[in-house]
């Protein structure tokens, strides 16, 4: 059953609940973060409508910065502003920041230990109709992997809110993963953000496997731990939003109470959550796993759900996920 | 305004920077890798920066009004280093630990391990981008210090750069310098057989920036340089400072071969014997 301690939205399943962009969230954070702190500016590489730093843009305009198509010179810009006492967020599409600018991170923001913010919107499958040069799958590998950095991946735009407020008031780099299409808001007001922090989001009283999720797809992970319950199929499901640092003892934990683990997330499964759930548990508690995620594959165009579904993300691959896993828990 | 440059004054830069050069020999030999021909070239300019037109403090380098000097081509840091060293930031005895295990001084600069570089670099074609950010927090906060870029000639064969050189028109940021190192190699070869980066001057100017052109081994022309930058109120200022690699050591220069290779033990005898042979060269010229 839902966690009530995790404070989520009472209509979480109810056909009609509110759905937005995580994107949102990160417009209606900039505002918060923005006057909170004098400090904090922004830098966009002619995405300022979609990526949602316009509302900023307008109320802040001497601390607004339009790059221009030029990712690397905005993250290194970015760099030079962190290092002079600026909190800079720079706001692309995940395919070209980090994408494109992947060693100007590395170098004069990571290694520099610079205090940059680095906002990756159209993260994923979800660019839908775009198609797979649009949708990066493999950001959460390539940040997650460097020394210095944070990596948030939000479930909904409350969530995407938080993790932008919190990431101005953290001091050296963080990476925030934000879609461009709607999905349900999963948790409200209320609900705790604490970077390095997971939460508990679903509960039994005897668990049976461990579904760790992130981003929208909690969601199905929620959907389908709820249709596996009326199964007599009992789990724990875990919002995992930061992926580093990882909520290690959250993670071992549950591997421990439940001895099979899942982990669902919009990204290639080399390299992001599921890898880092596995190198905690390869160390730490061995358990059977199961990842669900983008195969070794790049996406295409098609309506973001249509492509969850194809590309293996959907409920009834998770539940599918979680009896494989649990055919292995009992043999292995 | 800095003080325009007397003989007395120009006498105790050049003598320093054949110092610089002295201890970038012997820095490179000890370390057995890195570049020697570009510190050499620059060791003039270098040496003018730290000893006569920086705004600096060696005991205190974050001391906030500072004026940044940014090093976009990390790999001639052996002539930053030892102009630091000479001018107080760390014993000179240091300059040895160059590029070795437990060292601040690493092969390219690291801004947490050592304070005052201000910047990591070494992969080129970002320097410039991140003194636009130091001079672009500058103007927000209405701070007086300027910002100095080093940049190399090589470095311009990448696309960051020229993103960085849009974005300093664009916003007008007179308060910062950027002073390439012209001296027409690069690791492959000459600059122009590589790829064909003149005219560099007619390509700055038409980018919006002001572009002075000077004898990089010239501290006198280096130091008028500067004064006009910071007079030029509507850009940023390119000085484009034309040196000859290896200067100082007659088997080093213009040759791109020594562009990333340190000289051995016999190399380094013959190189520090002819610096030294010039610095009576340089007592003689300005009796």
């Amino acid at each position: 059953m839902i966690n009530s301690d995790a404070k989520l939205n009472s209509k979480i399943f109810d056909a009609d609940v509110e759905q937005r962009a995580t994107r949102e969230g990160y417009g209606e954070g900039l505002l918060i973060a923005g006057a909170e702190n004098p400090n904090v500016v922004v830098l966009s590489a002619d995405l300022t409508e979609s990526t949602r730093a316009e509302a900023f843009s307008k109320k802040f305009p001497d601390r607004f910065f339009e790059m221009g198509v030029a990712e690397q010179n905005m993250a290194a810009v970015a760099a030079g502003l962190g290092v002079s006492g600026k909190i800079p967020f720079i706001s692309s599409y995940s395919t070209f920041s980090p994408g494109r600018n992947w060693e100007q991170i590395r170098t004069t923001i990571c290694y520099n230990d610079s205090n940059v913010k680095i906002a990756a919107h159209h993260a994923g499958l979800m660019t839908g109709p775009d198609g797979a040069t649009h949708q990066n799958n493999e950001d959460i590998a390539i940040m997650r992997v460097l020394p210095n950095m944070r990596v948030f991946v939000p479930c909904d735009a409350l969530e995407a809110k938080k993790a932008t407020i919190a990431a101005a008031k953290i001091t050296g780099p963080v990476f925030i993963r934000f879609s461009r299409e709607k999905s349900p808001i999963i948790t409200t007001e209320e609900t705790s953000f604490v970077p390095g922090k997971s939460i508990l989001v679903w509960k039994s009283v005897k668990p049976q496997v461990a579904i760790i999720a992130c981003g929208f797809l909690l969601h199905n992970a929620l959907k389908a731990a709820a249709e596996l319950e009326k199964e007599k199929i009992y789990s724990l499901v875990i919002n995992m939003s930061t992926i580093k640092p990882l909520d290690e003892k959250a993670v071992v934990d549950a591997a421990k109470k439940c001895g099979a683990v899942v982990t669902v997330e919009e990204h290639q499964i080399y390299g992001g959550l599921g890898g880092a759930v596995a190198e905690v548990l390869a160390r730490k508690y061995p358990a059977p796993m199961e990842f669900i995620g983008l195969q070794n594959t790049f996406g295409e165009s098609g309506a973001p759900k249509d492509l969850v579904e194809k590309y293996g993300m959907g409920v009834k691959d998770i539940k599918e996920a979680v009896e494989k896993v649990l055919k292995r828990k009992s043999t292995e | 305004m800095i003080d325009p440059i007397h003989d007395k004054k120009l006498k105790y830069l050049e003598e320093l920077a054949n110092k610089v050069r002295q201890s970038i020999i012997e820095m490179l030999v000890e370390a057995g890798s890195g570049h020697s021909a570009g510190p050499l070239g620059m060791a003039d300019i270098f040496t003018a920066l730290y000893f006569h037109v920086l705004k600096h403090n060696p005991k205190k380098p974050d001391w906030p009004d500072r004026d940044r000097l940014v090093l976009s081509n990390g790999h001639i840091c052996p002539v930053r280093y030892a102009a630091m060293a000479h001018a107080g930031y760390f014993p000179l005895a240091e300059l040895k630990t160059l590029r070795k295990i437990n060292s601040r001084l690493q092969g390219h600069p690291h801004r947490t391990a050592l304070p005052g570089v201000e910047t990591t670099s070494g992969p080129l074609g970002s320097g410039l981008s991140q003194a636009v950010g130091m001079a672009l927090a500058a103007k927000m906060d209405k701070k007086k210090y300027q910002t100095y870029c080093i940049v190399s000639d090589g470095e311009h064969d990448s696309g960051n750069t020229w993103e960085a050189v849009m974005f300093a028109a664009k916003y007008r940021l007179n308060n910062l310098t950027a002073i390439m190192d012209r001296n027409n190699i690069q690791i492959d070869g000459y600059t122009e057989d590589i790829m064909p980066l003149e005219s560099l001057r007619k390509k700055y100017e038409s980018f919006n920036w002001h572009v002075l052109e000077i004898d990089g081994h010239s501290i006198e022309q280096f130091v008028d340089a500067v004064n006009e930058a910071h007079a030029i109120y509507e850009a940023p200022t390119m000085i484009i400072a034309h040196t000859i690699p290896g200067k100082g050591v007659s088997f080093m220069e213009r040759d791109y071969l020594w562009h990333g290779k340190p000289p051995t033990k016999e190399q380094a005898e013959a190189a520090l014997k002819e610096l030294r042979t010039l610095q009576e060269k340089i007592q003689s010229k300005h009796k």
